[in-house]
């Protein structure tokens, strides 16, 4: 059973694949969605436009029936008292449930001084277990029924989630909630997390892709912001159990929104789940964050990679938010400028040129904070000047270059024809419910937002585009092999370059001297 | 162990009993339903077809497994197969060209202008570099004029425009796999879309996608240090067959390929015998068969290829790599195994659970939690293939500090109380249990479902061994772990990679101090 589901690096190593690997800011696609029949009905009348022609292509003659009726289940809501929010979504089809409890507070709440605090906490929260059961007592139970029992740190939150066989379902949400309100930080285990995150750290510059994931939202967000500060040795060591402790209990007060899917009663399960979240004080709620950024200082950054015959560019800026009016728009955008097979980058960088495998990206989108503007390109050293003006000119082309009928149509037809796919599966209705929950978004957002995308006009993504589109304001961070990038970055003809410092800093705060910090 | 283990194993074991009765049960149930929902219909032209019924939802996944891959490629064509998958997403002989009559004879221009490009720069000593430069002229103007007719992608864009989901492919050493999700009205469009490429494919620009392929190699390989290692170790554990052979391509042969080579891989294997297509979905084997057997019955007849004959030898020298570099260490080991249609396969399984299943596993408990050398380790088999005799493997990652050599001997002590002492009752139910369990989670998703039923259909003949696995699974004994390690886990069975990175630091300083 196990031949097909190796770990991944393994089975990426022996499989390598066609498409781009990183598609940063593409739409909406992987975000899971609930939605009404009224989106089913939709979604098969929009037609292909392929392209103009005189006698109608062979699959233009294929018949398109309408889509099967889909009654897509909604979760049940129930909002306590105190403030907390549940969500219940039957699903009888397997004989499993699957819980969480979403927890507001993440790892840009931390402070500065104790950068990684939250990755520590969600690895030292399960593994010390609670007073009842410690940790590795818990693991032994669990994996006996082929059961989990997970914590896990976000920059914006912390999550507990639990999976079982129906049967041991009660004993497992027991567990779960002995986890969530009593849970026993251990030393020991503080210790083993933060030796793991010492690894990591340790291992960062190893990864060409990571140091310029890293890098280029320093370079965006600013190095000590909390959307791109990165956990130190000195910082990580600073890190106490009684750390661990006040974070669980500061968070915990939040509005906690808790959902469950899978075979069970909804009645029965939701006197349960009553039983365990009514009787908690209030929420508290935190001020909300206001976070603004200036964008990056315009130019080239470079850091330089002895060991890799690629470049890794990255060409960035400031995003926008997904509540910003224009945002249906910009997701159309994004669908021409890096979206699949069929975009503008695609389309030259990889088709026409050869230049690289991996190209895409676009102008990205996040719930409560700026996000950023990502295009990247992965290219052989010597091609790193031809492949990043290729790239520039087509961010540039999206102020320049007319969109045509042709384009728009590929564009809402990629993702109006797919937006059922986030939601084609119940799990994905309650997880899409609970995200906007979470950031305070109406329930019918993704109504909203589908028939945004049906209504753009050509006349809307060149307005857009001449908006939000700045190339002047973007930073270019090339990771790569100095001396085999030929001609070199100043033939980018955006002035010298300025190279970044990667050293990792040793565990006191002094710089080592070699990249294997201690 | 603290006696804390022996209490709380009393408990889990009535659960293990419990979990195991349900099981049981859903397993029986399921295999039932699952007929009851499932067709299979082996075309004229030998092509088979798996339907799988799932109405949760309007849509439906597919995965295409061609049972050819890299270890197929000719010899001095490494990276073939691969380099074929890329072009079945250039279109037809319909899709894709404004003019197809006029293409196909750009294309044969194009062809013959490499021949001579490669003719020269192939001579002793790389070719006249005048000559060389005409040629090279030649050749770009051929290609020029052929991607007059050519509409770039418009295969893959007619797919995303019809709301095709996660589309793309992989080539394993094994075999090669096709793969989306779309809306199940489009299904008519797409056995069109899938027949016609399978039946029909024209090799539009394949030179720019060969130099695609390249930059591939580099990101996947050249330039990430565990693609390197991996390389070497594969081409070290094995000398005669090609599971040692880099399934991208070394870079001198996959930048050599041949749209004419490409072709004739895909005249050999892309024939009916060779092709499984699995749909799980939305779909009505009823009404919708016929349609997809006019459509599948365009690819071309023909019997299964013989499979690589190659037999690798059996090892009696250990073998190890050393890569000295900057990267932080690593250490990966492997031994060699037979293929999944081995009896002992599942004792394999069996084996890979217990050591590195989780927190409970041997490799993590030992080596993370109480000895702290080691940040991740595990194991994993088959590897890098499931085909042919293969390889078991474990790694981990130090933690700073900690070598590679300390890795290894406690690697070998986990695996030495493997040979001598036998697995417990707990670990053994435990590993059973897990694996009925992840077959079910595995049916409620239509693309993981439609590959499993693919996979299965094409390596043992039968979809059903799926679920007929947790036969052998339950069959495992003891005993059976205790022999299977005695007879693979040796010295002389054994190849040893890993990443030396403080060798590397003193041979800096070194060659620093000489300056």
């Amino acid at each position: 059973m196990t031949h097909w589901d190796h770990g991944s690096e393994f089975r990426d190593q022996s499989k390598p694949k066609v498409a781009p690997v990183s598609r940063p800011a593409v739409a909406w696609a992987p975000t899971p969605a609930p939605a009404l029949l009224v989106f089913a009905a939709l979604a098969s009348f929009v037609a292909p436009s392929g392209l103009p022609a005189q006698q109608p292509n062979p699959w233009e003659q294929i018949p398109i029936p309408p889509l099967h009726a889909f009654h897509p289940q909604q979760p049940k809501r129930i909002e306590l008292k105190n403030g907390i929010v549940i969500f219940l979504q039957e699903d009888h089809e397997l004989p499993f449930v699957y819980g969480s409890v979403v927890i507001r507070g993440g790892s840009r709440d931390e402070a500065p001084a104790k950068a990684g605090l939250v990755a520590l906490y969600s690895q030292a929260w399960r593994t010390g277990g609670t007073a009842k059961m410690d940790g590795d007592a818990m693991d032994d139970l669990l994996e006996s029924k082929a059961a989990h029992i997970e914590t896990a740190g976000d920059v914006d939150s912390t999550a507990l989630s639990w999976d079982s066989l129906k049967v041991d379902s009660g004993q497992v949400f027991s567990l779960a909630m002995d986890l969530l309100f009593h849970p026993r930080f251990s030393e020991q285990k503080l210790e083993l997390a933060q030796q793991l995150e010492a690894t990591a750290i340790v291992r960062r510059n190893d990864d060409e892709g990571g140091i310029a994931e890293r890098e280029s939202a320093k370079l965006v967000y600013g190095v000590n912001s909390p959307y791109a500060r990165q956990p130190e040795l000195a910082t990580i060591r600073a890190v106490t159990l009684a750390d661990l402790q006040a974070w669980h209990d500061r968070t915990l007060k939040g509005k906690l929104i808790i959902g469950i899917s899978g075979d069970f009663d909804s009645a029965i399960m939701e006197a349960k789940v009553r039983a365990v979240f009514e009787g908690l004080p209030p929420v508290t709620t935190e001020p909300p964050r206001h976070d603004a950024f200036a964008g990056p200082k315009p130019g080239v950054y470079f850091i330089d990679k002895e060991d890799v015959d690629q470049s890794n560019v990255q060409i960035v800026g400031l995003g926008i938010e997904r509540s910003n009016p224009d945002a249906a728009t910009i997701v159309v955008l994004n669908e021409i400028l890096g979206g699949g097979f069929g975009s503008r980058l695609f389309q030259t960088v990889r088709t026409k040129l050869g230049l690289a495998y991996a190209v895409g990206g676009g102008l990205g989108l996040e719930f409560d904070h700026p996000a950023s503007f990502d295009v990247e390109v992965l290219t052989k050293s010597a091609s790193t000047v031809d492949a990043t003006r290729a790239a520039e000119g087509e961010i540039a082309g999206l102020v320049t270059k007319p969109f045509t009928e042709a384009e728009l149509a590929r564009a809402k037809g990629d993702i109006l024809n797919s937006f059922l796919f986030s939601y084609d599966t119940r799990e994905k209705i309650l997880v899409e419910r609970v995200r906007l929950e979470f950031y305070g978004y109406p329930a019918d957002y993704l109504e909203t937002y589908h028939a945004a995308i049906e209504k753009v006009t050509l006349a809307d993504v060149t307005a857009v585009a001449k908006k939000y589109i700045h190339p002047e304001k973007l930073a270019i961070l090339v990771v790569g092999n100095g001396p085999e990038i030929n001609p070199d970055l100043n033939a980018l003809n955006l002035g010298a370059p300025t190279p970044i410092d990667i050293t990792i800093p040793r565990s006191d705060g002094a710089h080592s001297a070699g990249r294997a910090a201690e | 162990m603290p006696n804390a283990v022996s209490r709380r194993l009393t408990t889990s074991l009535v659960c293990v009993m419990l979990a195991f009765v349900t099981l049981s049960a859903v397993h029986a149930q399921d295999l039932k339903s699952f007929e009851q929902r499932t067709t299979v219909k082996i075309l004229s032209n030998g092509l088979t077809l798996i339907i799988c019924e799932r109405h949760e939802a309007p849509v439906f996944s597919y995965t295409t497994l061609v049972d050819a891959g890299d270890v197929d490629d000719p010899s001095g064509e490494s990276g073939l197969a691969h380099m074929f998958e890329h072009l079945a997403f250039k279109g037809t002989s319909e899709i894709g060209t404004t003019d197809y009559a006029e293409e196909k004879v750009a294309l044969a221009k194009v062809e013959a202008a490499n021949d001579a490009y490669e003719g020269e720069f192939l001579k002793p000593g790389g070719g006249d570099p005048q000559k060389l430069a005409e040629l090279q002229k030649v050749f770009l103007a051929a290609q020029t004029d052929a991607e007059k007719y050519v509409i770039p992608n418009q295969f893959t864009e007619v797919a995303e425009e019809n709301g095709a989901e996660g589309l793309n492919a992989e080539t394993a050493l094994d075999d090669t796999e096709y793969y989306w999700s779309m809306p199940e009205n489009r299904l008519e469009l797409w056995a069109w879309m899938e027949s016609s490429r399978l039946a029909d494919t024209v090799p539009r620009e394949f030179y720019k996608e060969r130099d695609v392929v390249m930059e591939e190699r580099r990101m996947s390989v050249d330039s990430d240090p565990m693609g390197r290692l991996f390389e070497q170790f594969l081409a070290t554990a094995f000398v005669a067959h090609n599971y040692g052979r880099s399934n991208i391509g070394w870079p001198s042969e996959v930048s050599q390929i041949t749209a004419t080579e490409a072709m004739a891989f895909h005249k050999k294997y892309y024939v009916g015998g060779n092709i499984v297509v699995a749909i799980v979905g939305d779909v009505d084997a009823k009404t919708d068969l016929p349609m997809l057997e006019k459509y599948f019955s365009r690819v071309p007849g023909g019997p299964k290829p013989e499979d690589m004959t190659t037999v690798e030898p059996s090892q009696f020298a250990e073998k190890s790599v050393v890569i000295r570099e900057q990267t932080q260490p690593f250490y990966i080991e492997g031994y060699h195994r037979p293929n999944i249609l081995n009896p002992d396969d599942a004792v394999y399984d069996a084996i890979s659970d217990i050591m590195s299943n989780g927190r409970v596993s041997r490799l993590y408990r030992s080596l993370v939690e109480q000895q702290q050398i080691a940040a991740e380790a595990a194991s994993f088999s088959p590897y890098p293939g499931e085909k042919h005799p293969s390889l078991f493997a474990f790694y981990a990652y130090p933690l700073p500090g900690h070598t590679p050599a300390e890795i290894r001997d406690a690697i070998h002590k986990e695996i030495e109380k493997l040979k001598t002492v036998d697995v417990t009752d707990e670990e053994l139910e435990m590993y059973k249990t897990c694996a009925r369990a992840d077959l079910l989670r595995g049916l409620a998703d239509n693309q993981g479902l439609a590959n499993s039923l693919a996979a299965y259909q094409a390596r043992y003949g039968d979809w059903r061994q799926m679920f007929l696995e947790l036969d052998r699974v339950d069959k495992v004994t003891k005993a059976d772990i205790r022999r299977v390690a005695n007879q693979i886990f040796v010295a002389s069975n054994r190849t040893s990679a890993e990443i030396d990175t403080e060798s590397r630091a003193a041979e800096t300083k070194k060659a620093r101090g000489a300056q």
